[in-house]
């Protein structure tokens, strides 16, 4: 079987296997590529999830390009990448038409509304996780509750917070605050 | 020509969403709200939906929005739109691995990008909360929350953060049974 069609199959069953994505994927990331394929070693695995993690995007998709393109240059990165979004291609437009022929009568609508506040609760649980990785001082904490503020209150895009935290970022550290 | 502006929406969704899944929500609500493909609250079920589906949560909820935005070929090109600009940077990146780990400046925008991050995330849950937990027609009094709602929610707190045997499992559990409490209670 060629090279590139098991990266694909690979990364689909990855995708296949991760629920919920980011930090949930490296065990089965550590089993599938390092162990079974030899692919690339834990060290590397490590490095790419770093790097996925602080570039823009999702992190399962990075990891997914990053060891294609180890194995088989730019191709091997798309083919790869290709393979991890195809279950979720198939799983969803499937799960989507069920729901909307559904969605009129008043029990899912009851379900969802449970579900609604489920989903209120998942999101502040992720925010404390996020919050104990992103703030380690006050500047940090001063850049979270501008960025909360200005969000709730004004409607600008999301686009101009991350172009002026990144910058804020670089200034201060550049000025000498902040914690390295 | 929706496909385009699909497309369109979501690479950019790609290149500034920093730090996974969750991350791409506030890009999504501020989609909602200036193309009206979709609304907050149809938005709150979709992210329902793609935490208890297999896959990553960002790419399922691209593919979720394309799909109810435009069908079959609208989930496809929404996916492939969020997904474009982190290939072509990882690419780039890789080419220069040593240089980007070691770079600087790339550590502090990152120290401050982090922190942004977060904060857009939870303004986002505080929206999806003003939806859920609280009657925003009614100003005052105890009228203006939603009990049942909050009395869940307390209930889940609880049991994702502090009671050992519940804590470790997987969200879908809970959303589970959050579906069954919803139907049995009205909510």
């Amino acid at each position: 079987m060629s090279e590139l069609l098991q990266l694909f199959l690979t990364f689909a069953k990855v995708g296949v296997m991760t629920f919920g994505g980011g930090m949930a994927m490296l065990p089965i990331l550590q089993r599938e590529v390092v162990e079974n394929k030899g692919w690339a070693t834990d060290e590397e695995l490590t490095d790419y999830f770093a790097i996925g993690q602080c570039t823009p995007g999702i992190i399962a998709v990075n990891t997914a390009t990053f060891i294609g393109q180890k194995r088989r240059g730019i191709l091997g990165g798309i083919v790869s990448t290709l393979g991890m979004v195809f279950p979720s291609l198939v799983i969803i437009t499937a799960l989507a038409g069920l729901i909307t022929n559904f969605s009129h009568l008043s029990w899912v609508q009851h379900a969802f509304a449970g579900i609604r506040v489920c989903v209120c609760v998942l999101i502040f649980n992720a925010v404390v996780k996020l919050w104990k990785s992103a703030v380690h001082d006050v500047w940090g904490g001063v850049i979270f509750a501008a960025v909360l503020a200005l969000t709730l209150f004004t409607s600008l895009s999301p686009i101009v917070y991350v172009l002026l935290a990144a910058l804020a970022g670089i200034l201060i550290q550049t000025l000498g605050g902040g914690r390295k | 020509m929706i496909y385009l502006q699909l497309f369109y929406e979501f690479f950019k969704t790609g290149l500034f969403a920093v730090g996974g899944g969750l991350a791409t929500l506030p890009f999504l609500n501020d989609m909602a709200d200036r193309t009206g493909w979709f609304t907050r609250a149809q938005l709150a079920d979709m992210l329902a939906v793609s935490e208890s589906t297999p896959g990553p949560i960002g790419v399922n909820m691209a593919t979720y929005v394309g799909f109810t935005t435009a069908g079959i070929p609208g989930a496809v090109i929404a996916t492939l739109g969020l997904i474009t600009p982190s290939v072509i940077i990882i690419l780039i990146v890789a080419a220069f691995l040593r240089a980007f780990r070691d770079s600087k400046y790339v550590g502090s925008a990152f120290y401050g990008l982090r922190p942004a991050s977060t904060a857009m995330v939870a303004a986002a849950g505080i929206g999806v909360a003003l939806l859920t937990l609280v009657h925003t027609e009614k100003t005052f009094g105890l009228g203006f929350f939603n009990w049942p709602g909050v009395a869940l929610a307390a209930v889940i707190l609880v049991l994702t953060r502090w009671v050992k045997p519940t804590k470790s499992q997987h969200p879908i559990v809970f959303i589970a049974a959050s579906a069954v409490v919803g139907v049995i209670f009205r909510f």
